[in-house]
Formats: structure tokens, sequence, C-alpha cells
């Protein structure tokens, strides 16, 4: 049995591709079986996220166009055993994935026994986001708590509802969850930023995941790691609950409040 | 800057956010799913309204909405006090 979930949210800078980076790793850390795709025709940028940007020789489209086997543009994850990365094509021409090709990729991976395939969905709703999301069994919608991210995120419901194979078929709806990025507990504390039953109550959608803000991103972006893989960040810990509940575990909702800080840590800024 | 917007760095603006978004989220709601033509019907019957009332485009409400066989299309304009239009 194999799931397709697509990462998405409307707006660009949210969090996709670290997302789709994290999500792949946690469930491969658990011995399943990834294929970690990027949608993003023409933007390469996963394979810098998981930093197998130098081993890139073909790409999705190249797949699609029957210039190489599956096998071969599938690259192998260094870290982890059954994780596998399918690069986004640097080419200019928006056409060059069509559904049916998307299809018949997908339909090999499944053969192959893939258990999940992460498709990481470019910003906008033009077609490369359609393709993305078209298969989907499920979706995360990655938002920040921010007007722009959270209304752009409901087109995407809406889309969600109906441009899909689920939605015209008239099967089971993809399964929707949140997942709020960059949320800085100390700025819903006062007031400045929009909290996660905010966010959950306009959307009205379940939450898979609250990642807090935090430089861990950035570095780990810098370095080609997945954060998930940085043990010591509570961004790392907080994937690995979304990881969790995605398999269906019930976790607690962590990193909604500020960590209190010791008196010195305050006074010197730790 | 003085010293009590040193202090004030930031308005707790949330709630406008909140409010907002929720405003405009179900209006984008009730209109998805329906003909592409129903934003230049709001416009063009709003430039008629116009021509009589000066209304405000905030005091139009458009609902489409579905029930049993049939859907309705709800138009609701607020019409400005008396003496102010």
């Amino acid at each position: 049995m194999t799931e397709i979930i697509v990462v998405t949210s409307g707006k660009g800078g949210v969090g996709k591709t670290t997302t789709s980076a994290s999500v792949a790793c946690g469930l491969a850390r658990r011995g399943k079986r990834v294929a970690v795709i990027d949608f993003d025709i023409g933007l390469r940028n996963l394979d810098l996220i998981m930093g197998c940007e130098r081993r890139v020789v073909y790409d999705f489209v190249n797949v699609i166009q029957g210039d190489c086997t599956l096998k071969q543009a599938l690259i192998k994850d260094k870290r982890l055993e059954t994780l596998f990365v399918l690069a986004a094509s640097q080419t200019r021409d928006k056409d060059a994935l069509s559904m049916e090709g998307v299809r018949k990729v997908f339909d090999e991976l499944i053969a192959e026994g893939f258990e999940y395939i992460i498709c990481d969905s470019p910003a906008g709703i033009e077609k490369g986001a359609h393709l993305a999301m078209y298969y989907a069994d499920r979706a995360i919608v990655v938002v920040n708590p921010e007007v722009s991210s959270v209304r752009d995120s409901d087109r995407i419901l809406g889309l969600l509802s109906s441009k899909t194979r689920r939605a015209e078929k008239g099967e089971e709806k993809v399964k929707e969850h949140l997942l709020l990025t960059r949320y800085s507990p100390r700025r819903v504390a006062t007031g400045e930023m929009m909290s996660v039953t905010d966010v959950k109550e306009i959307l009205g959608l379940d939450v898979i995941g609250v990642i807090p803000e935090s430089p861990d991103v950035l570095s780990a972006s810098n370095s080609g790691t997945p954060v998930i893989l940085n043990e010591q960040s509570d961004v790392s810990r907080a994937y690995e609950d979304a990881v969790g509940r995605l398999l269906g575990e019930t976790r607690q909702l962590r990193f909604l409040e500020e960590p209190k800080k010791g008196f010195l840590a305050r006074m010197f800024g730790g | 800057m003085g010293l009590l917007a040193f202090f004030r760095r930031s308005q707790p603006t949330a709630n406008v956010a909140k409010e907002r978004l929720r405003i405009i989220v179900a209006q984008e709601r009730s209109a998805r799913g329906g003909p592409d033509y129903l934003p230049t019907l709001r416009r063009e019957l709003l430039e008629v309204i116009r021509k009589y009332v000066n209304v405000d485009p905030d005091a139009v409400q458009m609902n489409l909405e579905k029930e049993d066989g049939h859907e309705v299309l709800e138009f609701t304009v607020a019409l400005p006090e008396k003496g102010k239009a």
C-alpha cells in the first residue's frame, strides 16, 4: 500500500521544502520506503535541502520523457537506507510535466514497493501545484501564522476539494492537515501573532504539527541536512511529532509556550 | 522614538488579523465552486446600484448556496442611512 502525500501552501517561502525533507526523513527513519519528489519545475531546490545537489544526474522530466529509467534518476540518501530523492528539472518548459507522465512515475514507484511518495509542491496555484496535488491521498498544508499565508492556504483547500483525482472521481476526499511553521510563542503571548487555535478556527483543519520559529532551520538548509536530523533542536522534535501523528499516533502539541529562561539567561540574552 | 514607544515596540494586532481573515475567507468560500462570472456580476450589479444609491463596495454581500437540487444566489445590499447618501 502506497500513500501519496502532497506538501502544499499556495504562498511561497513558508516552509514546504523544509517540511517535505523532514517528513520524508522522519518516515524513512522509521524504516518506511520513501520517495520525495520536487515538483517545482524550473526552480529545483529540494536537492539542496536534502544535501544531494551534486549527485543529480537525471531528473523528474528526464524520467517522464524516457531519457533514463526511474532507477537511474532516484538519488539514494546517504544517511537513510530507505529514502530516495527525485530532483526537479531545470527546464524552462512549463509543459514538460504532464498528468500521464506523473501517473507513470507514480505507478512505477508503487510497483517498486515504495510506501510513501512525498510531493513537494511549487508555490502558486498553477500547473505544477495542480500536478503535485492531483493524485494525493493526503495533503499537508503548510501555513505561517500571517494573513496572506492563511488566505492562500484556504485557496489551496478549495483546489484540494475540487481539482484532485479523488474529488473528480467522487472518492473519499483528500485528508487535509494543517502544519503551522515559524510559530513564535512569545509573539503569540503578547498578541502580536495569531495562535494555533486562531488559524485552526479560520481554516477548520486538524493540526498535524506546530513548528517553532528557529535559527536551526536556516543552519540546516545551509548544511544540506534536513532539520529533523538535528536532534538538539526543538524544530526536529516538533517535526518528529508531526510524523508520529501522520502515522496515527496521538501526541500532545509541544513548543506552544515560550521556554522559561533563567535569571542569567534573561540578563545576558542567552 | 520616545521612551514609551521603545517599550511598546509592537501592537497586539493578532485579533485584527483573525477578524479580517474570518470575513474574507468566508466570503471567498461562498463564491467557491460557483460560476466564474460571479465576480463580474457582482461588480456590474454594484455599478448599476451606484447609479441610484451611493453604496459602499463593502455593503454588498453575495452568497451562493446549494440546496438540494438547486442553487440560490443571494445578493444583499446594505443601503446607507438617510441623509448620508
